[in-house]
C-alpha cells in the first residue's frame, strides 16, 4: 500500500508540471498587457515601461516561465499586481470558504446519493424507486444556478426562513450547499442503484443468504460495500465537477470565494493569483483523486497493490 | 507408418510477461507452454488433454498465430508458419481453421446464417459470389440443419445447432487442419453426442485433420487417434489412444485417468487421489514440474527436468517424461500415499 | 423402507413469473431422501434441477415462486415456515454449496470472517469462539495452515480451496442436511475427485444426507444412493443408483447413458438423443420427452404418464410400461436398449 502511494505521488509530478504550463500560457496568450491595465488608462507610456520592466514583463518567455515554476517550487507566489498584497494572504481566505462549500456539498451528495439510491435498488420498480429516480433524473439535468435562483425565491423572498446571501452560520450554509450538491446527488444515486442491482445477483449474496442471515445483514454488509467500489469513483470525479460549479454557486449567492475572486482577476490580468488560485484547485482535484484510489483499493481487495 | 505429417511443432514456447514493479517493468514470466514438441499426420484426430493452466489452450492459439510464440517453430506442409507476415498468415488461415467452446460468442449476432457463412467464402475468396448461396445451403446439410434456416439469425438457434453454425463456417473454406477448443464442452450431454458424431463423420467424408483441444478424457477417448497429456506448460505423455487410456505410465496421467468418475456404480477401482493444486505457471516446480503432487517423486526429481522418451515394451510412439517410469513399473518404487 | 425419512418432498411445483406469462420450471416433483442417504438429482440444461435445489431452502430469485407441494423436512413444511424460521434452519440444519466457488464467497471479507457469521448468526459465537471454530473447520476440509489461510481473502485461494471453505462454512453448524448444487462442475478432474472424496468422508463421519446436483452420471455413479433423473421439469425416473444404471426403464435415461462418451472402454458410435433441450418456455403438452423419444406415440405426444411402480425398484414416468401403450410390444417386452 505504501509503496503504492508513493508511485502515485511520483506520478503526480508531470501532471502537476503540466498544469502550470497550460495556465502559464493562458495567461499569455490572453490579449491584454497587464501592465496598461495596472497602469490604468491614461497612465504614460513611461509608466508602463517600468510597470512591464518591474514585473518582468520583458524578459523572454522562457525566464518568465521559469521563474513563475521557482515561485511554484518555493511556494512564494509573489504579490498581487492589482492590490499589491502578498497573493497567500489574498487567497487563502477565499480558498477556505470555497473548500468548505465543496467539502459539505460532497458530503450531503454522499449521503443522499447513498441512501436514494439503495433504497431505490433494494425496492426495485416501486412508487419508491420510480420517484427517486424521478427527481435524480430532475436533479441531473437541473442547471446549479438555476436550482439556486428558485431556492432563493422559496426560501428567501416568499417565505423569507433562509438568508438570500453570504457565507459562515449555518442557515447560510444551506442552500449553496443544496445547489451545489444535487447534481453529484442525483449521479451518486444512480450509480449506487445499479451498482448495487449489478451486485445482489453475485452468486455471494446467494450464499449469504443460504447461511440464513437476516436480508437486511445481506444487503447492508455484504452488497454494499461492493456495491460502492464502482461508487468511490464516481464521487472522485464529481469533486472536480464541484470545483468547477462553485463559481456559479458563488456567484448566485453572492459568496466571496475563490470562483469569484478567480473571476475577477482574470478580468483584471493578475497573473499571480489566478495562476496560484488555478493551481491550487489542480492539486485539490489530483490530490482528491489520489484518495479515491486509495480507498478504491482498500475497498477492493481483489486488485493486487503493486 | 507411412502417412504425411501434416502439422510439426517442435519446442515450442510461450512466455507471458508480468509486468509490476516500481515502473512498470517486466518482472517475471508466466511460462504458459515451455518446449513442446509434437506433431500430427494427415487425416488423425490428436487430443491435448490436461487441467486448467497447463497450456493446452495456448498450444492451440499459438499454432493459430492468436499469440507470438517466445520461441520454436510451426512447421505446417513443411512451412514455418512463424517466419510469415500476416498478409502471408492470412492466407494461410484458410487451411487451418478453428471452433471455439461457445459459439455464440463468435457468431455475429446481426448477421443471419448466409451471412455468416458467405463472409468466410468472401476473405479467403474459395467460391464465387454467384455460388455462395447454393454452398452455403450444402454446407448447412452437411452439418445437419435444414436449407429454410439459412435466413435465420444466431439467436434462432439452440447451443447445439450454434456449434454445427460454428463447424459449417469452419468447413466454409475447405480447410486441412481444424482446432476444436473445448468445442462440446458447453454442450448437454445429449447434444454433444449429437456434434462428436458429426464431427467423426466429417472427418471420414473430407479427410480432415483435428487438434482437439478437451479436458473430458470421455470425449478424448471417444474422438481421438492420439493424444497428448500437459501438465504446467510441458508435455507429460503422448500415445496411441488405446496405449494411453489401458497403459497410462506416467503418474499424473495414471492419476488424472483414476480421478474421473465413471459412470458405473459397480465398476471397481483404484482411486489415486492427488495433493494439494496445481503450482502456478510463474515460478513452476524444479526438475519435473510434477514432483510437488506426485506420489513417487524422489530427489532426483526436484532437480532434473525429465525429456520425453520412447518407452520400451509399450507400443510403438508412446513416449512419456518421467525418470521412474521402469521402477514404478518392477515394484521399486512404491507410491508414497 | 423402513428407515428415517429426513426430506419428504411431494409435488413440488415452481415458477417464474415474466411478462404475466408463467415458466414451469418446476412441474410437480416428489422425492424422498432417508437418513444419511445421498439422492443425486440428475438432467441437463432446463431440468429444473438446480431450481429443485433452490425452492427446498427458498432461495429462488425474484420472478421464481413456489407455486404449490410441499415440502417436508422432519416434519416441517418448508414452503409454508415463516422467514424467521426458514432463517434459523439455513446454513444451521440444512446447508448448500454451489457450482461457482469462484463468485460464491464474497471478495471483499476474509475466509475467517465469512464462516464466523455463519456460527455468530446460529451458535452466537463471539469472535475469538469463532476463529477456533473455524481453524478447526477448515482442518476438517483439508486445507492446508489454517492459521494463515483463514485470514486470507477468497481471491487469493484456488478454485479447489474456495470449495473447500464453501464446504467448511456449510459444516460449520453441523448441518442433517447438504443439498450440493453441481459442487465440482467448475473444477479440475484432480481436484474434482478431491472434492467428491472429502463430501463422501464427511458424510460418514457426520451422518449427514446430501442432495446431489449434477449433469454428470459418472459423479452420480460414485456418490448416491438413489436417483432422481429430471427432464423437463418433472421426474421422469426414480430408483437406486444400481438400478439406474443397470437396468434403467425410461427412454430419456436410457439415451443419456448412452450418449456418454466413456474414458474407460471403447464405444465406436454414441448414440445420441435427436434434437435438443426443450426450453422450459415451451414444453410439449404430452410427454416432455415424447419428441425426441425413438419410440413415441400419439398418445405420448398428447398425454401426460403419471409417475408409476414399473418393477420393485424403479418408478418410471412412461406409457410404454401403462396398458394402454400401443406401440411396438417388444419395447415393452425388454424396455429400451442400453449401447454402453
Amino acid at each position: 500500500m505504501f509503496q503504492f502511494i508513493v508511485r502515485r505521488l511520483f506520478q503526480l509530478i508531470p501532471v502537476l508540471l503540466g498544469v502550470t504550463i497550460l495556465v502559464f500560457s493562458l495567461m499569455h496568450l490572453s490579449p491584454g498587457n497587464p501592465a496598461h491595465i495596472i497602469a490604468g488608462e491614461s497612465a504614460p507610456e513611461s509608466t508602463v515601461q517600468q510597470i512591464e520592466e518591474r514585473l518582468g514583463l520583458n524578459d523572454p518567455i522562457p525566464v518568465q516561465y521559469a521563474n513563475f515554476l521557482k515561485d511554484v517550487v518555493t511556494l512564494d507566489f509573489g504579490n498581487s499586481w492589482r492590490t499589491s498584497l502578498p497573493v497567500s494572504t489574498e487567497l487563502w481566505p477565499k480558498f477556505w470558504v470555497t473548500f468548505e462549500l465543496a467539502i459539505y456539498s460532497t458530503i450531503f451528495s454522499i449521503f443522499l446519493g447513498l441512501i436514494a439510491g439503495i433504497i431505490s435498488a433494494v425496492r426495485q420498480y416501486s412508487v419508491a424507486d420510480v420517484s427517486i429516480m424521478l427527481v435524480a433524473l430532475f436533479g441531473l439535468s437541473m442547471p446549479n444556478f438555476w436550482l439556486g435562483l428558485m431556492l432563493m425565491q422559496w426560501f428567501s423572498i416568499n417565505l423569507g426562513w433562509l438568508p438570500p446571501t453570504g457565507w459562515g452560520t449555518p442557515e447560510q450554509i444551506i442552500m449553496p450547499v443544496f445547489t451545489l450538491g444535487t447534481m453529484g446527488a442525483a449521479v451518486i444515486a444512480r450509480m449506487t442503484r445499479s451498482s448495487m442491482l449489478d451486485v445482489i445477483t453475485q452468486d455471494y449474496i446467494r450464499t449469504a443468504r443460504a447461511k440464513g442471515l437476516k436480508e437486511k445483514v445481506v444487503i447492508y454488509r455484504h452488497a454494499l460495500k461492493n456495491a460502492l467500489i464502482p461508487v468511490v469513483t464516481v464521487v472522485g470525479l464529481q469533486f472536480g465537477g464541484l470545483l468547477a460549479g462553485a463559481v456559479l454557486t458563488e456567484s448566485v449567492f453572492a459568496i466571496n470565494g475563490m470562483g469569484k475572486l478567480v473571476v475577477d482577476r482574470i478580468l483584471a490580468r493578475d497573473f499571480p493569483v489566478v495562476q496560484a488560485a488555478v493551481l491550487v484547485m489542480a492539486v485539490v482535484f489530483v490530490f482528491v483523486n489520489l484518495i479515491v484510489d486509495v480507498s478504491y483499493k482498500f475497498l477492493n481487495k481483489r486488485i493486487d497493490l503493486d | 507408418m507411412a502417412q504425411k505429417e501434416l502439422l510439426k511443432v517442435n519446442n515450442l514456447k510461450q512466455y507471458f510477461p508480468i509486468k509490476g514493479g516500481f515502473l512498470g517493468r517486466t518482472v517475471n514470466h508466466v511460462k504458459a507452454v515451455d518446449d513442446v514438441t509434437f506433431n500430427i499426420y494427415e487425416g488423425e484426430t490428436v487430443s491435448v488433454v490436461g487441467e486448467s493452466g497447463c497450456g493446452k489452450s495456448t498450444t492451440g492459439r499459438a499454432i493459430l498465430r492468436l499469440d507470438d510464440p517466445t520461441d520454436g517453430t510451426i512447421e505446417f506442409n513443411g512451412e514455418d508458419l512463424l517466419s510469415l507476415n500476416k498478409k502471408e498468415m492470412r492466407k494461410r488461415r484458410k487451411d487451418i481453421q478453428v471452433i471455439f467452446q461457445d459459439p455464440y460468442a463468435s457468431l455475429n449476432p446481426r448477421q443471419t446464417v448466409f451471412q455468416i457463412l458467405a463472409e468466410a467464402m468472401e476473405i479467403q475468396d474459395v467460391v464465387p459470389k454467384d455460388k455462395r448461396r447454393e454452398r452455403a445451403i450444402e454446407l448447412l446439410e452437411t452439418v445437419g440443419l435444414n436449407a429454410e434456416q439459412v435466413d435465420r439469425f444466431p439467436h434462432e438457434f439452440s447451443g447445439g445447432q450454434r456449434q454445427r453454425i460454428g463447424i459449417a463456417r469452419a468447413l466454409a473454406v475447405e480447410p486441412k487442419l481444424i482446432i476444436c477448443d473445448e468445442a462440446v464442452s458447453a454442450l448437454d450431454v445429449s447434444v454433444q453426442a449429437q456434434v462428436l458424431n458429426l464431427l467423426k463423420k466429417l472427418q471420414r467424408e473430407f479427410n480432415l485433420t483435428f487438434l482437439f483441444i478437451a479436458h473430458d478424457l470421455g470425449v478424448v477417448r471417444h474422438i481421438s487417434d492420439r493424444v497428448i497429456v500437459m501438465y504446467l506448460g510441458k508435455v507429460v505423455e503422448i500415445a496411441d489412444k488405446k496405449s494411453l487410456f489401458d497403459n497410462p505410465q506416467h503418474p499424473y496421467t495414471k492419476a488424472l485417468l483414476s480421478a474421473i468418475p465413471t459412470p458405473d456404480p459397480e465398476a471397481k477401482k483404484e482411486r489415486i487421489v492427488l495433493q494439494g493444486d496445481v503450482p502456478s505457471p510463474i515460478n513452476p516446480p524444479t526438475g519435473c514440474r510434477f514432483h510437488t503432487r506426485c506420489p513417487f517423486a524422489t530427489e532426483m526429481c526436484k532437480t532434473d527436468t525429465p525429456e520425453l522418451r520412447n518407452l520400451d515394451n509399450m507400443a510403438e510412439g508412446h513416449q512419456a517424461s518421467c525418470h521412474h517410469i521402469e521402477k514404478i513399473f518392477s515394484g521399486d518404487l512404491v507410491s508414497k500415499y | 423402507m423402513s428407515e428415517e425419512i429426513i426430506l419428504d418432498v411431494k409435488d413440488l411445483r415452481t415458477s417464474f413469473f415474466v411478462d404475466d406469462f408463467e415458466v414451469k420450471a418446476v412441474d410437480g416433483v416428489s422425492f424422498k431422501l432417508p437418513k444419511g442417504k445421498t439422492i443425486g438429482i440428475v438432467g441437463e440444461s432446463g431440468s429444473g434441477k438446480s431450481i429443485t435445489a433452490l425452492s427446498i431452502l427458498r432461495l429462488l430469485e425474484k420472478p421464481g415462486k413456489i407455486v404449490g407441494g410441499e415440502i417436508n423436512f422432519k416434519g416441517n413444511d418448508l414452503t409454508k415456515a415463516s422467514e424467521q424460521e426458514i432463517r434459523s434452519i439455513r446454513g444451521n440444519e440444512i446447508s448448500m454449496i454451489f457450482q461457482e466457488p469462484m463468485t460464491s464467497l464474497n471478495p471483499v471479507y476474509t475466509v475467517g470472517q465469512q464462516i464466523r457469521e455463519t456460527l455468530k448468526v446460529h451458535q452466537g459465537l463471539g469472535k475469538e469462539q469463532g476463529m477456533e471454530k473455524g481453524v478447526e473447520l477448515l482442518k476438517l476440509v483439508g486445507i492446508p495452515s489454517p492459521q494463515e489461510r483463514i485470514k486470507q481473502y477468497p481471491h487469493e485461494l484456488s478454485g479447489g480451496m474456495r470449495q473447500r471453505v464453501m464446504i467448511a462454512m456449510a459444516l460449520a453448524c453441523n448441518p442433517e442436511l447438504l443439498i450440493a448444487d453441481e459442487p465440482t462442475t467448475a473444477l479440475d478432474v484432480t481436484i474434482q475427485a478431491q472434492i467428491l472424496e472429502l463430501i463422501n468422508e464427511l458424510q460418514e463421519e457426520l451422518g449427514m444426507s446430501v442432495i446431489m446436483i449434477t449433469h454428470d452420471m459418472g459423479v452420480v455413479a460414485e456418490t448416491c444412493d438413489y436417483v432422481a433423473v429430471m427432464y423437463g421439469g418433472k421426474v421422469v425416473e426414480y430408483a437406486d443408483v444400481k438400478t439406474i444404471f443397470k437396468d434403467p426403464k425410461h427412454p430419456y435415461t436410457v439415451g443419456l447413458l448412452n450418449s456418454i462418451p466413456r474414458h474407460d472402454i471403447d464405444v465406436d458410435e454414441l448414440e445420441p438423443i435427436r434434437g435438443s433441450v426443450p426450453s422450459p418456455k415451451n414444453m410439449p403438452n404430452g410427454c416432455r420427452f415424447a419428441p425426441r423419444c425413438p419410440f413415441a406415440t400419439d398418445l405420448c405426444m398428447e398425454e401426460l404418464p403419471d409417475l408409476g411402480d414399473v418393477s420393485d425398484e424403479n418408478l418410471v414416468r412412461c406409457w410404454i410400461y401403462s396398458e394402454r401403450w400401443d406401440g411396438d410390444p417388444e419395447v415393452k417386452e425388454h424396455g429400451p436398449k442400453r449401447t454402453t
